[in-house]
């Protein structure tokens, strides 16, 4: 698994110590691309952890171009080359009025760490979100495990984890799945 | 022969209107003067106007400083002066700034690239937190919000105006609109393309017939357009609409020939102002009202 401290990355884009703070589209574009040139050394399959614990604050155009733009190009895109998994940490409320903002905007999601545990935000149906809940829960789950848990079809079911796994909500491994954020941590 | 355009005695977006209209029939090439000598206050919007006023001249005009020593060392206290001199011949007595007051969150700074907008937030954040707390009565987690406004509203000015233009934050009291509440207000002024021409750069963009200031405002403003194709862009406007509404604050922005207004009850400006005398640009006014105990959330 690996970990990318944003707040880091931010200082090593602008050769800057002054700023802790994720504005303007150019700097958002400068650390995705930063980002983005890490993810490039990962395995075909990989979980990364996007590190938000030491970001002031995010504005609009900065959380497009480092969140929406980051999930657009390995996760809604939908790549064959490689299935890539982020799990985001600390974000806070400073932080997510622009996340949730820019995730609406595109029709995304993503699976947030909390104190909790791990939990789904952004675009995401109440079938979604609770068959999501339900395999975070499970630990791994196959289509029968959830349609069993759910009291749904197994076809149903099934459509439903590979929806999420298309989503990068949800990992395959063999022919179950587990969640991003969950037990198969490990395992990516 | 050169022309005359009088400053207000109190000089504000509204009072703004009326040097604009001055100088509508004032060709760019002319010699032109300022005359403030009998302006006693400005608003942040008022000044950094005043500065883009400036920047529109193909000659340089000349500005005559206030005559009032308060007002003239205030102005000089929020740099206004320090800009002035760069795009104006100054006459009267204009005094050094020492800064130091305490009501302006963010002296009239320039905004030229993506670094000034790092440097402008940056310098909000800790004077903006203990302002909207202490004194207009606002949880301390709306600085956030506020310092993401701000630098929506300046970036607007990197991508789309095309040359520089200014910022200033300031608090004051509004004694009849809001009866002694305090307010807290930002200005963002540029003298550069303006909403209409940003948007007809768009590429394949095809014109229909109510095509004018007017209606690229309400475009950019209401309907988040922007002249990229990119759909994540224009939620930085969205944002700040957002982030007006949940404090029941204001935001108005002019451009070429019109003023489009989201308006609170405590106000009564009107949405929408056509076929104002043109001016260039932008110019931006974000107000940020106390709060009182019972208002909005």
């Amino acid at each position: 698994m690996m970990h990318i401290d944003v707040n880091s990355v931010l200082r090593q884009t602008l050769s800057c110590e002054l700023y802790s703070n994720l504005v303007t589209r150019p700097t958002g574009a400068a650390v995705r691309t930063q980002i983005e040139a890490l993810l490039a050394d990962s395995r075909e399959r990989s979980l990364t952890v996007i590190d938000f614990s030491h970001v002031g604050m995010i504005d609009f155009s900065c959380a497009d171009e480092v969140v929406a733009k980051l999930l657009l190009r390995y996760v809604a895109a939908e790549r064959e080359d490689r299935e890539a998994y982020f799990l985001f940490r600390g974000v806070n409320d400073d932080h997510w009025d622009a996340i949730e903002t820019v995730l609406e905007r595109h029709g995304l999601a993503l699976v947030l760490e909390t104190d909790d545990g791990a939990r789904i935000v952004g675009m995401v149906n109440d079938g979604e979100r609770v068959a999501w809940e339900k395999v975070y829960e499970l630990g791994r789950a196959c289509a029968g495990d959830l349609a069993r848990a759910l009291g749904s079809l197994p076809d149903d079911a099934a459509r439903m984890l590979d929806a999420l796994h298309r989503r990068r909500l949800l990992m395959r491994l063999g022919d179950g799945y587990i969640a991003v954020g969950g037990l198969g941590e490990a395992h990516a | 022969m050169t022309s005359v355009i009088t400053v207000p005695p109190s000089l504000d977006d509204q009072t703004f209107e009326q040097v604009v209209e001055q100088l509508a029939s004032v060709p760019r090439d002319a010699k032109l003067l300022v005359d403030a000598r009998h302006t006693r206050w400005a608003s942040p919007y008022g000044l950094t106007a005043l500065l883009t006023l400036g920047q529109t001249r193909q000659e340089r005009a000349t500005f005559a400083a206030p005559d009032n020593e308060d007002t003239a060392s205030y102005w000089a206290r929020t740099g206004f002066f320090k800009h002035a001199d760069e795009l104006f011949d100054l006459t009267g007595s204009v005094p050094k700034g020492r800064g130091g007051e305490s009501s302006v969150l963010l002296e009239i700074t320039p905004v030229v690239k993506s670094e000034d907008v790092h440097e402008v937030v940056g310098r909000i954040q800790q004077k903006a937190q203990l302002i909207l707390s202490k004194e207009l009565n606002i949880d301390a987690k709306a600085t956030v919000g506020f310092a993401m406004t701000l630098s929506e509203i300046c970036q607007n000015i990197v991508e789309h105006a095309g040359r520089g233009g200014w910022v200033a934050v300031q608090t004051y009291t509004y004694r009849k609109r809001l009866a002694n509440r305090r307010v807290v207000v930002i200005a963002v002024c540029d003298a550069g393309l303006g909403f209409r021409q940003s948007l007809e750069s768009a590429p394949g963009r095809v014109r229909n017939d109510r095509w004018d200031d007017a209606a690229a405002l309400e475009e950019a403003v209401i309907r988040g357009v922007s002249r990229f194709r990119d759909p994540g862009r224009g939620q930085g406007l969205a944002g700040v609409r957002r982030y007006i509404g949940r404090w029941d604050g204001k935001v108005s922005v002019r451009s070429g020939t019109a003023k489009i207004a989201i308006v609170p009850s405590w106000d009564d400006d009107v949405p929408l102002a056509e076929k104002l005398a043109p001016f260039p640009g932008s110019q931006v006014q974000v107000t940020i009202p106390e709060r009182v105990s019972g208002g909005p959330r």
